[in-house]
């Protein structure tokens, strides 16, 4: 692949060519601000929030242009400051954007580049589109369209990502919206509530169902694992709010999933702090389950298992171990199988 | 997997079998979408269900369930007989090609339309023409080809077609079974099962005996005869030769067939432990049920389909009362006389990395910041992201010569209907754990039998009627789901659910290899239930 040189805000830099400037500022840590842009899907060009200077005099977006050798690029001047703070403010004017009442508080994009930009409300006899707020008929996904963009993120990540072509833009200039094929609930569609959607909106516009009353954002921690369902072993980043209650589930990038998820690993943690789960080792006596010790527990266990193995050998004892289970568990089960108890009778459901 | 997730987009045209992949690998599913749909790569669908894929599908085969020997023989029939196969790849890197080539004569397109249930020969001719054409061609496929008495045979008639064509070792191509639970490749790797140590070797070689007991240091002489497979070992249990089961994270009261039968076994031995994180079917029928931790509230590795070993973090505190897996195996061993002293999940993995050559190189550091596909023999070695690169393990590519044989169970005029069993996109195995996640349960809350439209009508049936599907083994009763998904006189059930559990009705038949059940066909009859 070529390089190439160009210089951004004064620094040189080097990409490759092919890319865009907005591709390669980032990879050089300069922060153009997007809407429309995202390096999951292919690129729209459409908000032109990214727009840069380019070579003094052009004004150019970034994340469509190419980048070519020996070209200077400023990222930001006041001029350019000015052009975005309108395409915000444009925006705001559009929809109904009151962080105040919006679930998606601190997780929008849209809220930080007004803040960024210093935009303002509108005034208050702007005429507002009303649009299709419907958050009950999806299980897993809300809807909000006052808060929406028209940034088609959403309409690309279905199309391209999950590839069920949900969304779809219907109506023209103010009229413009979405509609989820065709239907107007979203429930009626064909959605099969992968989230990714709602994972790559910008605003508030989509969210899921699992946030709501669960804390604000900049409250919540998050952690990467796996997802506990299929071979994909899709890497997920959960998020747990302030008391430790698991709230979203987001794809994470640098997975073999790319940052994809399905409804399962997307909305199949529930479990994990239900009301099924057993706290205590249980002891059947009489045909009824008591609640015993850790010790009186392993000791039993361990008592029978020995005795079993006195009196009938260790080909009479048998470990169902687990494919849900981390391989630590899997070594330590099939070892404690052969090592302690001395048999091969071990086995998984690898085959069920 | 031979092949990675991330070479799909390589691949010039896939050949998907046996895996309704949208559904149970919806992550991989919507990969392949993106290539054939918004791409224009050529798919080939062969199953017994018009499922998701088969819709995009350039050719779709809609096959008898249990004949996937004779189609993939039919493809590699047909590309022996027009000469479209790598003769240099067979040549140099394969062997067993004249005595295959032999067997082979017999699949003709219309020998094997007439085994399958095909219409039309000509689209086993166009589909082999496809994958001639379009290479790299990549083999996807699922429990629709392993969960027979002829699983094994299936598998090898994967790689026969890969040899073939010459798709093995390179980027793109590949035999890629996609594994069903998000560690079962790791739970084989680490050795839980009932013939190999951990990285496969096997336990009925002495060296490997001798070099376990070392590494283990245990006093005991480590067993060189193979143990008992699950199925096995619940025969075994009725038998009364096994006296003690220890059955972690596993529900084999819903998911192994013959439910029946498991229930016995359970109530036959005389000692029953189960560790699990809720009250499943099967800690039911325990003497002691020990708590152990849900997959965010402990740490460790799990190795997915395509051989990538994946850190797993400590999401939420754990649930009081519960104590880590590894804890409560180690406390029983040490009660039994061992004395294990580790202190966490790494302890564990750095004795795993010692015993396992496959994943000797890779550490928990490592998987923080790379990408590892075992093998890794180092901690300098990137590990693997195709196998068979320059050489197959044994040297040469066997190709095997295999003949079509029927499933264990036809049909008869009492049992007239093909029974298949799978999963649903929102559910998971015995559904303990989407069943009790509130909007999977919600979006699919009960469970269904598919039937095919003709079907219905014959047997005076509507959509979300109640009918009673019956086997050799027993009945439920479901409501019918009217589509014309299935092929006609094949039903199809999901196998999530208690209310219906379709593991009532299937049989336990085994491929006598690799022991796995024949889930995926049995015989069945459907009767309408007046309400
Ligand atoms: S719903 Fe969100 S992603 Fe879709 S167009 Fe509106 S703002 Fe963009
Ligand atoms: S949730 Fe998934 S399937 Fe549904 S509209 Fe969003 S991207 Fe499409
Ligand atoms: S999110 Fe879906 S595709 Fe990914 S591992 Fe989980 S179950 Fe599989």
């Amino acid at each position: 692949m070529n390089k190439i040189q160009l210089t951004i805000d004064g620094v040189e830099v080097t990409g490759t060519q092919g890319q865009t400037i907005l591709e390669i500022a980032r990879d050089n840590g300069f922060d153009i601000p997007t809407l429309c842009y995202h390096p999951s899907i292919s690129k729209t060009g459409a908000c032109r929030l990214c727009i840069v200077r380019v070579n003094g005099n052009m004004i150019k977006a970034s994340c469509t242009e190419p980048a070519a050798e020996g070209a200077k690029i400023i990222t930001e001047d006041a001029e350019i400051a000015g052009l975005r703070k309108g395409i915000l403010e444009m925006l705001l004017a559009e929809g109904d954007h009151n962080c105040l009442y919006c679930e998606e508080n601190g997780n929008c994009e849209l809220q930080a580049l007004c803040y960024r930009y210093g935009a303002e409300n509108p005034a208050a006899d702007f005429p507002k589109n009303k649009r299709q707020i419907d958050v009950t008929s999806s299980k897993g996904l809300r809807r909000n369209e006052n808060r929406c963009v028209l940034c088609g993120r959403c309409v690309k990540a279905c199309a391209e990502i999950q590839v069920q072509n949900v969304w779809q833009f219907d109506g023209r200039g103010s009229h413009a919206c979405l509609t989820s094929d065709m239907f107007e609930k979203l429930g009626d569609s064909s959605c099969v509530q992968c989230g990714q959607c709602v994972q790559i909106c910008p605003t508030g516009a989509l969210s899921f169902q699992t946030v709501l009353g669960r804390g604000p954002e900049w409250e919540l921690k998050k952690e990467s694992s796996i997802c506990i369902y299929c071979g994909v072993g899709c890497k997920i980043d959960f998020y747990t709010n302030k008391q430790g209650q698991l709230v979203k589930a987001i794809g994470n990038p640098d997975g073999p999933n790319k940052g994809h998820l399905c409804v399962k690993g997307r909305f199949g943690f529930d479990f994990v702090q239900g009301d099924k789960r057993i706290t205590s080792p249980l002891i059947k006596r009489n045909g009824k389950f008591e609640e015993a010790s850790w010790d009186e527990a392993l000791d039993y266990v361990s008592k029978r298992f020995s005795e079993i193995k006195q009196a009938s050998g260790p080909d009479s004892i048998m470990a169902f171990s687990s494919a849900k289970c981390t391989n630590e568990e899997n070594y330590l089960m099939q070892k404690f199988m052969r090592a302690v108890v001395g048999t091969n009778n071990v086995d998984h459901c690898a085959r069920l | 997997m031979t092949n990675s997730i991330r070479e799909i987009p390589l691949t010039e045209s896939f050949l998907v079998i046996g895996s309704n992949t949208t559904e149970n690998h919806p992550v991989i599913g919507s990969m392949i979408k993106n290539e054939v749909i918004n791409k224009g790569k050529k798919l080939v669908v062969v199953d017994p269900r018009k499922i998701e894929l088969a819709k995009h599908a350039d050719v779709f085969l809609q096959i008898k369930p249990g004949t996937n020997v004779a189609i993939l023989n039919g493809f590699a029939h047909v590309l022996i007989k027009e000469n479209l196969y790598d003769k240099e790849f067979v040549k140099e890197r394969c062997e067993g090609f004249d005595e295959m080539a032999k067997t082979l004569e017999k699949y003709t397109p219309e020998h094997v339309a007439k085994i399958c249930g095909l219409d039309d020969p000509s689209k086993i001719v166009e589909a082999a023409r496809i994958f001639a054409a379009s290479k790299p061609m990549a083999l996807y496929y699922c429990m629709g080809i392993t969960q027979f008495k002829s699983g094994v045979n299936g598998v090898k008639c994967c790689a026969n077609l890969q040899m073939l064509l010459g798709n093995l070792g390179i980027p793109g191509g590949g035999v890629n079974p996609l594994r069903g639970q998000n560690n079962v490749q790791g739970a084989c790797d680490m050795g839980a099962l009932n013939a190999v140590y951990p990285a496969y070797q096997p336990v009925a070689n002495e060296e490997n005996q001798k070099k376990f007991k070392e590494a283990w240091k245990t006093p005991l002489e480590l067993s060189i005869k193979p143990g008992l497979t699950i199925v096995e070992s619940l025969n075994a249990a009725i038998a009364g030769d096994v006296k003690a089961l220890y059955v972690f994270g596993e529900n084999p009261v819903m998911s192994d067939p013959n439910q029946h039968h498991v229930i016995e076994a359970l109530e036959h031995a005389e000692f029953v432990v189960v560790q699990d994180i809720v009250l499943t079917e099967t800690a039911a029928l325990a003497d002691v049920v020990l708590p152990g931790r849900a997959f965010i509230e402990k740490e460790g590795t799990a190795s997915n389909t395509e051989r990538r070993v994946q850190p797993m973090h400590k999401v939420v505190e754990p649930l009081k009362g519960t104590q880590d897996d590894w804890w409560i195996i180690m406390q029983i061993a040490n009660r039994m006389g061992a004395s294990w002293d580790y202190t966490c999940a790494k302890d564990i993995f750095e004795e795993v990395r010692k015993v396992t050559p496959s994943y000797a190189g890779i550490t928990y550091e490592r998987l923080e910041k790379e990408l590892i596909q075992w093998p890794c023999p180092n901690e300098q070695h990137p590990g693997t992201q195709y196998l068979h690169k320059e050489k197959f393990n044994r040297g040469l590519g066997l190709m095997s010569a295999i003949e079509f044989t029927p499933p264990a169970e036809d049909v008869d005029p009492e049992y007239p209907m093909i029974l298949t069993t799978g999963r649903i996109l929102q559910h998971f195995h015995t559904g303990t754990m989407t069943r009790n996640s509130r909007i999977l349960d919600e979006i699919a809350p009960e469970g269904f039998v598919e039937l095919h439209s003709n079907d219905a009508s014959n047997y005076n049936v509507s959509d979300g009627e109640v009918v009673s599907i019956s086997t050799r083994r027993g009945s439920v009763r479901m409501k019918a789901r009217v589509t014309d998904k299935p092929k006609p006189n094949v039903v199809f059930m999901p196998f999530h659910f208690v209310e219906a559990a379709a593991n009532k009705l299937t049989i336990d038949a085994l491929d006598p290899t690799c022991k796995i059940p024949e889930y995926k066909v049995c015989a069945c009859k459907i009767e309408k239930v007046n309400a």
